[in-house]
């Protein structure tokens, strides 16, 4: 394998890692302080111990996306050195800003948060878990603009005389367009992920107590008020994914139509665009118009989902279409695709000179595109309707039969809400194929010249040796914890005797 | 609103970003400098689980912040100067991936260790964080005196990737050469950067020693912290000093390379100011070693903070001119990047410089808030017998 090729499996690998503890972290965090405030407020015990309890798990993955972050940040320069220099003018500072306006926030505070139980008045302990949380959604706000702007690269332009795309305006860069409706839909992920958690963790315990009967009522209607708590935040946020994920679909329709093409393995552009269950062919090489790839179609749903006023007659270009369309003109959506249109033009004609026989695509992998989509639609939408019947089953103090197949939902809801995210990832960067940069900076030209294939291979194999020994780890101190569910508690208070144990250490 | 159109003179933001950016680099070293001191000694100063637990204590609620200022640093130098990032990023591509590594298995290991009773699994955390620990200041040690020495670069060249779509790579990136550039980090200078890792090993192990008797009750791991401290310091001075006197002889600022990069030659300052700082870190070092030995823990560990702000303060002014790399023949009066070629463009600078100083000051505050928060001097006396069981 070349070195790009390694280099994007090691980027994908790594970011596909991280990205498991990053919805967790985002959401659970919020929803922590959400219960601490409640205990705060209420003083009720079960609000504290609930508190303490998803505190660690949230904790035990917020340790995983702090390390696995690092080689974030540092794996642009090492695998990306060419992009790193074309983009760095706009890329690096959200990426600068990510570090000093939201890990600082959200280590110093967290590490506030953990130790201060007991050093801190009540009021000034939770502000800590709520700033931490926020230092999170920042870090959300700049890095999703870091990848928006790889999607749709606005507020920029094509410098000749540096040969290096350069910032015209920070604000189009954060406010792009693809950013306004990606951020959301990612935090709404993030938090259909955490309420699933909750849920799966919850509706477990409930049903196993239940069912022993002679349970200590305490803890089982802490258990009953989760349950409910994370379905109907899974519920919520569900409801949000839905709609911004429609939301997204329309932007990305208008700035990137070849990707949405791939995902509905749409070959030849046509009005009254179908969505389909199955793919047939994995490429659209040779597909005539009036042929399809695709079976088991529901007519006009792409043009509706795709339009913008959800019209069914709406024209759905086809990525045969616009595979010749790109290669004669190039891109055009943002100055800085105008400004580099020319020079892929030539480049693309020079290339498909010299490969006579495997053309420039421009076109995404189709049979990724369309089936991580499908995937991700069909896993998150499990999930909600696990809310949904947990939500019933637990109604008016109602404890939930269990069984087989209860316990399996629970097992599985926060699973197929977390692997929905990392599918819609999957298809969102993969769907960027065959650029780095939408429409200027192709993948093959962006990686480090002086990297070679061997030592690329060799640190990927290393972290993902390393990656998978912590993921054993994780997930067994995570069931560990899960297996002694809520802890006893005592009322924390500020320590005023310096030979007094303090009521939390490592 | 925020394109802005400031006529700045170009060199000056350039200039603030390197200071800012060794600013960051400074509180790196400084703030995290001893929770790696700290976490190498975790399997020798502790000689029980309680022991060992004052001493994860005594950094667990600060180490992650002050990890941030090497992110910081490293987004920074990415945001100002996107060449030197890319170029050193991937130059020094065998060593960045040892850093990550190092930072990874310590980093969980300070969370994970106390997450389950069993000797076995806390000693396998504890040795991981002492590892970690200990590889990431080696190599950064290595690497910084390399820097100093200078590290070749040329252009990126056709053949060596495979000629691809609007690459302008070939015309403006600059890669180490001779690639991959390894070993060579090792026995160039007659391993002068080996010197520099072990001198920065030993100087976090000294820095974190007295970090230890600051922030423990008088007890046996106090005491014994402190004899750790005296022994260590007296190979930090004398380690020191050879590092530095070496560097100041061998590898002093190079005239012809501060005119053509800064338009003056700044080369006698710069020399001037290496031997300067020099002597201030001498006299820091031996003032931290003579104040732990008489119980000024407080004003200890200023001193060795105060050295290694000052050997810092040369690393960079040494290599400023040349960004750390040198042309590819090695010749250390010539170098293809400098802080006006590697730069970002005047908006992004003045941008990130109104960010900056609206910031940093504000997590400086906060920062130091949480030290505050967590001043008091932890003892065996103060760990819980249940062990992190609430969160």
């Amino acid at each position: 394998m070349s070195a790009e090729t390694l280099a994007r499996w090691q980027f994908g690998i790594t970011t596909v890692y991280h990205f498991l503890f990053v919805p967790i972290t985002i959401a659970l965090s919020m929803l922590v302080a959400v219960l601490q405030t409640l205990w705060y407020r209420s003083g009720e015990e079960k609000f504290l111990r609930l508190t303490k309890f998803f505190g660690k798990v949230f904790l035990i993955n917020f340790a995983m996306g702090v390390v696995t972050g690092i080689v974030q940040e540092f794996q642009f320069g090492l695998n990306w050195s060419e992009y790193s220099r074309f983009v760095g003018d706009i890329f690096g500072a959200p990426l600068a800003m990510e570090a000093l306006l939201a890990f600082f926030l959200e280590s110093v505070f967290l590490g506030v948060w953990v130790f201060g139980w007991d050093r801190l008045p009540k009021k000034l302990h939770l502000m800590s878990i709520w700033l931490g949380s926020i230092g999170t959604l920042l870090s959300a706000i700049f890095i999703l603009a870091a990848n928006s702007f790889m999607q749709n690269p606005a507020g920029s332009f094509y410098n000749e005389a540096t040969g290096r795309a350069e910032m015209t305006d920070l604000l189009q860069v954060l406010v792009n367009p693809v950013n306004l409706v990606t951020f959301p839909h990612v935090i709404a992920g993030a938090y259909v992920t955490a309420g699933g958690i909750i849920v799966g963790i919850s509706g477990w315990w409930l049903a196993k107590l239940a069912k022993a009967g002679d349970a200590d009522a305490e803890t089982k209607s802490a258990w009953h008020w989760s349950t409910r708590f994370g379905a109907w935040v899974l519920i919520i946020a569900g409801a949000a994914v839905i709609i911004t994920g429609d939301l997204q679909g329309k932007v990305v329709t208008a700035e990137q139509p070849i990707k949405m093409a791939a995902a509905e393995g749409l070959c030849n552009t046509e009005s009254a665009a179908g969505f389909s269950l199955i793919l047939v062919g994995s490429s659209c090489e040779g597909v005539a118009e009036g042929q399809s790839i695709t079976a088991l179609t529901i007519p006009g749903l792409f043009s509706i989902l795709g339009s913008e006023n959800y019209d069914v007659n709406a024209v759905m270009y086809g990525i045969n279409n616009l595979n010749e369309q790109y290669t004669k003109e190039g891109f055009s959506n943002v100055q800085l695709q105008k400004d580099t249109a020319g020079s892929l033009v030539k480049d693309v004609a020079s290339y498909n000179a010299a490969n006579a026989d495997a053309p420039f695509d421009f076109a995404p992998s189709i049979p990724v595109s369309f089936w991580t989509f499908r995937t991700m639609i069909a896993l998150g939408g499990l999930a909600i309707i696990v809310g949904i019947w947990v939500l019933i089953a637990t109604n008016k103090g109602k404890d939930p039969k269990g069984g087989s197949l209860w316990t399996a939902a629970m097992i599985a809801t926060p699973l197929m809400a977390l692997f929905a995210n990392s599918f819609g990832w999957i298809f969102a960067e993969m769907g960027r194929q065959p650029f780095v940069v939408y429409g200027v900076l192709p993948t093959m030209s962006a990686n480090s010249p002086g990297v070679s294939a061997i030592e690329v291979g060799l640190t990927m194999v290393l972290f993902t040796v390393i990656y998978g020994a912590l993921a054993v780890v994780e997930v067994g101190l995570q069931l560990h914890f899960i297996k002694q569910g809520l802890p006893e508690v005592t009322e924390p208070v500020v320590l005023t005797d310096d030979d007094a144990p303090v009521s939390f250490a490592y | 609103m925020f394109a802005l159109e400031v006529a700045a003179p170009a060199v000056g933001l350039q200039i603030l970003w390197v200071i800012l950016i060794a600013v960051l680099w400074i509180g790196y070293l400084v703030l995290e400098g001893f929770d790696y001191g700290v976490a190498m000694l975790i399997p020798f100063l502790g000689k029980n689980d309680k022991e060992k637990r004052v001493m994860v204590n005594t950094i667990g609620p600060v180490w992650d912040g002050n990890e941030v200022w090497l992110l910081t640093a490293g987004g920074a130098t990415f945001a100002a100067f996107p060449a030197w990032y890319a170029t050193l990023f991937s130059g020094a591509y065998l060593p960045l991936f040892l850093i990550l590594v190092g930072l990874i298995i310590r980093g969980v290991s300070f969370e994970y260790r106390s997450k389950h009773p069993e000797t076995k699994w806390r000693n396998t955390f504890d040795w991981m964080a002492a590892i970690g620990s200990f590889i990431v200041p080696l190599v950064f040690g290595i690497a910084f005196a390399n820097f100093i020495m200078g590290l070749p670069v040329a252009l990126a060249t056709g053949d060596m990737n495979t000629p691809v779509l609007l690459q302008p790579a070939a015309e403006h990136l600059f890669v180490l050469t001779p690639a991959p550039y390894f070993l060579q980090l090792f026995i160039n200078g007659y391993g002068f950067g080996v010197l520099g890792g072990i001198v920065l090993v030993v100087a976090f192990l000294f820095h974190g020693a007295i970090y230890l008797t600051l922030k423990t009750r008088p007890g046996e791991l106090h005491d014994r912290a402190r004899k750790f401290a005296q022994t260590i310091g007296l190979v930090a001075i004398v380690g020191g000093a050879v590092y530095l006197i070496w560097q100041n002889l061998m590898f002093p600022a190079e005239a012809a390379l501060t005119e053509a990069a800064l338009g003056v030659n700044l080369a006698p300052a710069l020399q001037l100011a290496g031997w300067i700082m020099t002597v201030v870190a001498a006299v820091a070092l031996i003032a931290a070693w003579w104040f732990v030995g008489h119980g000024r823990e407080g004003i200890a560990f200023i001193s060795t903070s105060v050295a290694i702000l000052s050997v810092a303060v040369i690393t960079f002014l040494t290599m400023v001119p040349g960004l750390g790399f040198v042309d590819a023949a090695g010749d250390r009066t010539t170098a293809p990047l400098n802080l006006l070629n590697a730069s970002s463009s005047q908006t992004t600078l003045v941008l990130m410089t109104i960010v900056a100083v609206i910031f940093v000051p504000i997590v400086l505050a906060y920062t130091a808030w949480s030290y505050w928060v967590f001043r008091q001097r932890l003892g065996v006396e103060n760990m819980p017998d249940e062990v992190a069981l609430a969160s």
